[in-house]
């Protein structure tokens, strides 16, 4: 095993070229490119014995995606942000074909105003279409996650399609060092893609995905999908102690860093969790016994695990990269439903808004974050959802906007 | 067309392989062309299907064709026949399959999806000579939500969306010269009432490769209001009319494959319809009436 530099775009096409994808439909969208350029490359040069296709939009790139899968070879895609929302018909359709293949989202801000940094809205819009989703820190795991995410995917027990997130520019375009594994080991890990009884071929009719008419037989296939996403928890336990026991890295459906000791417990998703884990030593080393639980898997919801970690803490703080409008943070909303009536379930869990459009959460902030959790504690009072924007940076808007409406009026003469 | 099999109605298929008792309504000119053009590219197929009346063939856990079946959304038909191809040939090449494991990818949508929204689709599958074919029963509206107006529907049709003392003010849209301008291998018009034309154009799409593409007209007893037992007759009398030309585009070229030389006037297509009713009923729409003549009889101008 070699450990080079490399982008979370770059680990992104390795753990499709490892895991021997056969077809890659395609389509550019920042911060996604690079991983379709290289693979693009790897084929054009003959590295790669793979067919790549650039459709001509995210919803013809999925339907191509799940059709192929449909017939029986190994699919990887990639997209991001609005294209995500552009083929998002698909994402809930091609779930119900029960097609196993991975699609990365280098996750990016929302439109409207359009941007290109990320946060969680983007992936959050998948959450409930039958996609189990991976989210990943840091450009090693987006390589296993793609590799574990295929085991997932293909599971007899499972057959659901996931997605692998990573956060664009934070992890898109950042370099790392990432160990790349052996590919015979990884041949070990990941034998070739069974489609079992889904695939079209002469003589073997297949009917996929025909209509259904009442209520009874829509729900008897949207139970099925539900159930087999349930099921993905166990086996990705399974999936995840292979892992280790072939390239010596330990995956769980949560992280737990510091928890064990910890009074309070910051929640995140993604790479701005490595944020939280370094405030997390600094406010150790102020001896607040602080942690932080981050879900790598999010569908299926690791309900046991965050059960089992925020057991019997005082505070937990949800950091919400994210925004539902009209209701606050998503994950502090999973984190609340996980946790209502659990007998020893913390009596305080706080609301933060955060890091939308890659905007930073500074150190302070987490420092921040944890005083207003540890005041609720102490007082039994939960304070409603914040959402975290300086003064200073209130200042600066205002300061264009002014220079905005001065430019305005000169021209108005 | 000397070296083809289909010369006389007697050469056509005798063994029919479209199940019956699907859900369409009776005298379906859409069920009319899917079921002779399966007979004749058998069941060897896999049909990838967009939102549309056809999409009531496949009703869980029944389905009345013998090859397969793949819905996929109302625009991106063409990128599911793209999947399975693509798919296909690497199977092919990778040797995990055998030839004779191997399937035409066959995209069925109306009208709606083929004019709208699912053209983006389909242009793209011809800018990349996706090897396939393509069906597109046209029956001049959004029939399987009730015929409201599409861009397939004609100037003066009373629509579900249209049911003013003119009908729909806007004009069919040439989906034949969009496809073609696009340089596919082959687009051709056909419709059910002409099953020699018919059968002679899928023969040629079925020997050759790349993106075939056909637009068949769908007479709809329920969209366009009339008796089901008269879906062949209005069928012969669009293309006795000039109305509906039937004509093939490859290799550059635009052949009419039939050329009414007497055409009769127009009113006898559009008064067999309840949809045309009020351009007979009132003085009024006599202009429109003119209009539609003369649209035809521009367009066969020259035609010969």
């Amino acid at each position: 095993m070699k450990r080079v530099l490399m982008t979370g775009n770059s680990a992104a096409a390795w753990g499709a070229r490892l895991a021997g994808a056969d077809y890659v439909p395609a389509f550019p969208i920042t911060p996604q490119t690079e991983i379709i350029e290289t693979l693009a490359l790897w084929i054009d040069t003959g590295v790669m014995d793979c067919r790549m296709v650039t459709l001509e939009s995210e919803h013809s790139m999925i339907t191509a995606a799940g059709a192929a899968a449909a017939t029986g070879v190994r699919v990887f895609t990639a997209t991001s942000s609005q294209g995500l929302l552009y083929g998002m018909e698909m994402i809930y359709t091609v779930a119900g074909w029960r097609v196993p293949f991975v699609m990365v989202n280098v996750s990016r801000g929302l439109s409207s105003p359009i941007t290109l940094e990320p946060d969680h809205n983007d992936i959050l819009a998948a959450r409930d279409s039958g996609f189990l989703q991976i989210h990943c820190a840091t450009c090693q795991e987006v390589l296993d996650g793609i590799l574990i995410a295929y085991r997932l995917a293909e599971h007899e027990r499972v057959r659901l399609p996931v997605i692998v997130n990573l956060d664009g520019f934070y992890l898109s375009f950042t370099r790392e060092p990432v160990e790349i594994p052996d590919a015979g080991a990884v041949s070990r890990f990941l034998p070739p893609f069974d489609p079992e009884n889904i695939r079209f071929r002469a003589r073997t009719p297949l009917s996929e995905a025909v209509a259904v008419l009442g209520g009874t037989l829509y729900s008897y296939f949207r139970y099925e999908i539900h159930l087999a996403a349930l099921n993905a928890v166990q086996v990705f336990n399974e999936i995840a102690a292979d892992y280790t026991s072939v390239f010596g890295r330990t995956y769980e459906t949560v992280e737990s860093y510091r928890t064990d000791d910890a009074e309070l417990v910051f929640v995140m998703m993604g790479s701005f969790a490595t944020k939280a884990k370094a405030a997390v030593d600094m406010l150790r080393q102020a001896g607040l016994a602080v942690g932080l639980l981050r879900p790598i898997l999010l569908r299926p919801f690791p309900l046991d695990q965050i059960r089992r970690v925020l057991a019997g803490k005082k505070g937990v703080a949800v950091v919400d990269q994210n925004l539902s409008m009209g209701k606050g943070g998503v994950l502090h909303t999973e984190v609340a439903s996980a946790l209502h009536g659990q007998p020893d379930a913390p009596t305080v869990l706080t609301s933060f808004i955060g890091g939308l459009g890659g905007r930073d959460i500074s150190a302070e902030e987490f420092y921040e974050m944890a005083s207003i959790t540890g005041k609720a504690v102490i007082e039994g009072l939960t304070p409603p959802p914040r959402l975290l924007l300086t003064e200073l940076e209130l200042a600066e808007i205002r300061k264009l906007q002014a220079i905005a409406q001065k430019k305005r009026k000169d021209k108005q003469g | 067309m000397n070296d083809y099999k289909y010369k006389h109605v007697k050469d056509l298929p005798t063994t029919h392989l479209l199940g019956a008792g699907t859900p369409m309504c009776a005298g379906c000119g859409g069920l009319e062309v899917v079921k002779e053009i399966y007979d004749l590219i058998g069941e060897n197929t896999v049909f990838i299907n967009a939102a549309g009346c056809m999409t009531l063939l496949a009703v869980y856990p029944f389905t009345p064709f013998r090859g397969s079946w793949l819905y996929t959304a109302m625009a991106s038909a063409p990128a599911g026949a793209q999947g399975v191809r693509d798919a296909l040939d690497i199977l092919l090449k990778k040797g995990r399959i055998k030839p004779e494991e191997d399937l035409e990818a066959v995209v069925l949508t109306g009208d709606g999806a083929a004019y709208g929204m699912g053209l983006s689709s389909t242009s793209a599958a011809i800018d990349r000579n996706l090897d396939f074919i393509y069906i597109c029963y046209d029956n001049e509206g959004y029939g399987n939500t009730g015929q409201q107006a599409s861009a397939a529907s004609p100037l003066g049709a009373r629509t579900a969306t249209s049911k003013g003392p003119h009908g729909f003010s806007g004009h069919k849209k040439d989906l034949f010269a969009i496809w073609a301008a696009n340089r596919p291998a082959y687009v051709a018009t056909v419709t059910g009432a002409e099953p020699m034309d018919l059968a002679c154009k899928i023969e040629k799409a079925g020997r050759i490769a790349g993106p075939r593409l056909i637009i068949a007209l769908a007479p709809c007893p329920t969209g366009w209001d009339f008796d089901p037992k008269e879906t062949v007759a209005i069928g012969k009398l669009a293309v006795k009319t000039g109305i509906w030309p039937l004509k093939e585009y490859m290799d550059g070229k635009v052949t009419h494959t039939v050329i009414p030389r007497r055409r009769p006037p127009v009113e006898e297509y559009l008064k067999r319809q309840g949809r045309f009713s009020h351009l007979f009923s009132s003085q009024s729409n006599d202009a429109l009436l003119q209009e539609i003549q003369g649209q035809v009889d521009a367009y066969w101008e020259g035609i010969d």
